[in-house]
């Protein structure tokens, strides 16, 4: 992004509006959730791999890992990471879609993002019930 | 301009010039996932909770163990190209270059981590 420093260098280029400024938008909020859904999810999994490691070094470490995973801060950690997990995966879906040069309109983008946040929800309710 | 192609006239125009296997990388990766991801979720979401010897006992069967290092490792590397992508985005100057290395080296030592609990549980 370009800043005061950069703008008043020898390449003076012409700044966009900030992006503070604008109304927020279906198709902003939904990508930048991918994103966030996407980088969030190295919780969970250095999380499970620290109980694998465990699981293979003995029992006393099994269970230190397995308290922790199975607590209810690790519970909370692990539905919010089977949220994140569901909408990063539509969110993929999204833009493999878009790969193929398909759907690329914003209103069909915005029902996209609406499918994306419900069904995150719904896959995630679907994910407790059957685990 | 007209006797150029479209070909010629986009060669040696990227950035960086690698931006295309990088892009290829992704969408490999998150094809993989989509099937990997289900599967993994449901293998691991079956057996968490179980004490120490059900949990051995599960991931020495062939189809969780495998389903588990391939995740792993398709997962790693798909993150290390995710974040490097928001590093790019967000991060400039000699940080970007450290974090871009740190992100590399925690995916690798992850995937290589992981594959080996997987493996020393299951062999």
């Amino acid at each position: 992004m370009a800043d005061a420093k950069r703008a008043a260098g020898p390449t003076s280029r012409p700044l966009s509006p900030h992006l503070t400024i604008y109304r927020p938008q279906l198709t902003a909020i939904t990508s930048i959730l991918v994103r966030i859904t996407g980088n969030a999810l190295i919780v969970a999994a250095l999380l499970i791999i620290w109980w694998f490691v465990a699981a293979a070094s003995g029992p006393a470490a099994f269970a230190r890992a397995d308290y922790v995973i199975t607590s209810w801060v690790g519970k909370l950690v692990m539905l919010g990471s089977i949220l994140a997990l569901w909408y990063h995966l539509l969110g993929g879906i999204r833009h493999l879609i878009w790969d193929s040069g398909r759907m690329l309109d914003v209103k069909t983008s915005e029902q996209f993002g609406i499918f994306m946040l419900a069904g995150s929800v719904v896959l995630t309710l679907l994910t407790v019930l059957i685990l | 301009m007209a006797y150029l192609t479209d070909r010629k006239r986009a060669v040696g125009m990227g950035s960086a010039k690698t931006g295309t296997e990088h892009h290829w990388r992704m969408m490999v990766s998150s094809v993989a996932l989509l099937g990997l991801i289900p599967l993994f979720l449901f293998t691991f979401g079956h057996i968490v909770g179980a004490g120490h010897a059900d949990v051995v006992a599960y991931y020495s069967q062939p189809f969780p163990a495998i389903i588990a290092g391939l995740t792993f490792l398709v997962g790693a590397l798909h993150f290390k190209s995710g974040v490097q992508v928001l590093i790019e985005d967000y991060v400039h100057g000699f940080a970007r270059k450290a974090l871009i290395i740190f992100t590399i080296c925690l995916s690798y030592a992850a995937a290589a981590t992981g594959v080996f609990a997987i493996v020393r549980i299951a062999l």
